[in-house]
């Protein structure tokens, strides 16, 4: 009986431990979380005014000015990027998840995939800019994206081909045990039931290209005015962050400052809203 | 195999523990002409042979039941049927199994085809993620054109036939998932009649629910039997012994024996099988 107490004992200061431990490293990630989100705010918010909605970059040394041109630039660059990387990210992920499997192309696909994935993305920026920008002789938005549109896609590859395995096999057989083709169940089946954790999958894709510097300063480059031109450089938030954060003039700081609240609010507020359009989705009742 | 069914008629009537006695028995005049016919058929995953030269007639308007031990083949035997197994590769099945007459096993048959007359409902309920309605029309709008207003009334009456159309007449539009397990199921039995295949094949419908769903599942089958060839794979010997009018027994990939359900829980020619159905192994 005293074995068996102090056996219990045992295992309930291990299991205190064990969640002592956790909860404390929840506890410093957040508080990391807390502090950026608290610097942003704080410096950010200063230089929030119409202005910055309304007005293009400053040139040097001139007072005054916006983020008008680097916003817009931003939305267009991720939106063209997404939209180059998604599709091809998806129809990829698909391939590995229901067709390729464990063939030996399917894991040739999903290891290169995985090294891309993993690649600094300055590598990609200077891979672009040999492919494209010195080819055509200047910087050009459109390059821009394609950069993205590369860091774009193992991600939607990854999350595709994780989210597709996690449909149950049972539900792929009920389907083709109906007189489905492959595509039909796929379509159909497995996409609706895997709909969440792919929108999600794309959420995170936007996320990481829009706040991606490193890849623009060899493409896009930056563009002190406003800009439709796909073929010439153009502004963009992470590109004027990095530019107005290191230069002298204290409201170029500023505008760097606001620039950054600007990319993390937005992000928030578009997984916000995919979360609940994501929810309205799932039935009623029970979780899909 | 299956013996001609006056040869059935003089046997005792008198049933082990959970039988229905005599079941079958009265009704064993009115099954139909051989629906499928196995010849020959051995099947191997990679290089295990798996079925090793089965030999089984199905009959129309009959239940037939496959029970053996786990591993045993009987459900391997089952996705030979429909052809299930030809979505993964090394899967191979040598042999005959005519359908009406037609090897469903050679390269030309349209394996789509083929699903749609030999329907199949599996253990685990796998409501698709749309709504009860689309989850019913889903095969039928795979297998035919079929104007809005035809799509209600079948969708309607394979709810019914599957006894869940009370249950969810008012929730038609809702997502299946939210159903309850036994519900989820029937919905599966509905999805699969609704293309009104002439063979159904049940693996383990019942093994994940309860016993009150169970009873409304079983007694779907015997409304069903009226119309089609069943097959059923159960480990619950009662269930067979309650639903079937054939029981074929496997062993280590072998039809052992097949028969009268009546005759082979109560008179087994096999040693083997007689160990089974009165539970000394398996």
């Amino acid at each position: 009986m005293s074995i068996r107490m102090s056996r219990r004992s045992i295992r309930k200061l291990t299991n205190a431990v064990a969640l002592a431990l956790s909860a404390l490293a929840t506890l410093i990630g957040l508080a990391f979380l807390g502090a950026i989100l608290w610097t942003l705010f704080a410096q950010g918010l200063a230089g929030f005014s119409a202005s910055i909605f309304t007005r293009m970059t400053p040139p040097p040394g001139s007072a005054g000015g916006g983020l008008l041109n680097a916003i817009f630039g931003s939305v267009v660059l991720t939106l063209l990027g997404i939209l180059m990387g998604a599709p091809v990210g998806m129809l990829a992920g698909t391939y590995l998840a229901e067709y390729g499997r464990a063939s030996r192309l399917a894991t040739v696909v999903r290891f290169i995939n995985d090294v891309l994935l993993s690649a600094p993305s300055i590598v990609i920026g200077l891979f672009v800019y040999q492919l494209l920008v010195v080819p055509i002789g200047h910087f050009s938005a459109i390059s821009g994206a394609i950069a993205l549109a590369i860091i774009a896609m193992p991600v939607v590859v990854r999350t595709t081909e994780d989210m597709l395995n996690l449909v149950p096999q049972g539900m792929r057989d009920a389907s083709t045990a109906l007189g489905a083709y492959p595509w039909r169940t796929i379509v159909s089946v497995a996409y609706p039931a895997a709909r969440s954790g792919m929108v999600t999958g794309l959420l995170l894709a936007v996320a990481r290209i829009s706040g991606e510097s490193a890849p623009l300063l060899f493409t896009a480059l930056n563009n002190q005015f406003w800009s439709t031109n796909l073929a010439a450089p153009m502004a963009n938030l992470p590109v004027v962050i990095f530019q107005f954060a290191l230069s002298p003039y204290a409201n170029w700081q500023q505008l760097a400052w606001s620039a950054a609240l600007i990319i993390t609010l937005a992000i928030l507020l578009l997984s916000v809203v995919a979360r609940i359009a994501v929810s309205r989705l799932s039935p009623r009742g029970r979780k899909g | 195999m299956t013996r001609e069914p006056d040869a059935v008629l003089g046997l005792t009537r008198e049933a082990p523990g959970g039988l229905r006695a005599g079941f079958g028995t009265e009704r064993e005049a009115e099954q139909g002409r051989t629906k499928i016919e196995v010849r020959h058929l051995d099947f191997y995953y990679g290089a295990t042979r798996a079925l090793k030269d089965i030999n089984l007639t199905l009959r129309d308007r009959s239940i037939t039941a496959f029970i053996g031990p786990s591993g045993c083949g009987k459900s391997t035997l089952l996705r030979v049927l429909n052809r299930m197994y030809s979505l993964y590769p090394g899967h191979r099945a040598t042999g005959e199994v005519l359908l009406d007459g037609e090897d469903i096993l050679a390269p030309s048959v349209d394996v789509a085809s083929l699903r749609f007359r030999v329907g199949m409902v599996f253990q685990k309920p796998t409501p698709f993620p749309m709504s009860v309605f689309d989850n019913v029309a889903f095969g039928l709008k795979l297998s035919q054109r079929i104007s809005r207003r035809q799509l209600a009334e079948r969708v309607e009456s394979a709810l019914r036939d599957a006894a869940l159309w009370e249950e969810v007449r008012d929730k038609l539009h809702q997502d299946a998932r939210s159903l309850s397990g036994g519900q989820q199921q029937r919905l599966c039995i509905a999805r699969t009649i609704a293309v009104q295949p002439e063979v159904i094949l049940f693996d383990e419908p019942t093994a994940a629910l309860d016993p009150i769903s169970t009873l409304r599942i079983e007694e779907t089958l015997q409304s069903l039997r009226e119309q089609v060839c069943i097959a059923i794979v159960t480990h619950n010997l009662q269930q067979a012994a309650r639903v079937s009018n054939v029981t074929a027994f496997l062993y280590l990939g072998e039809l052992i024996e097949a028969g009268p359900t009546e005759q082979i829980f109560t008179a087994p020619r096999d040693r083997r099988t007689d160990d089974y159905v009165t539970g000394r192994f398996g």
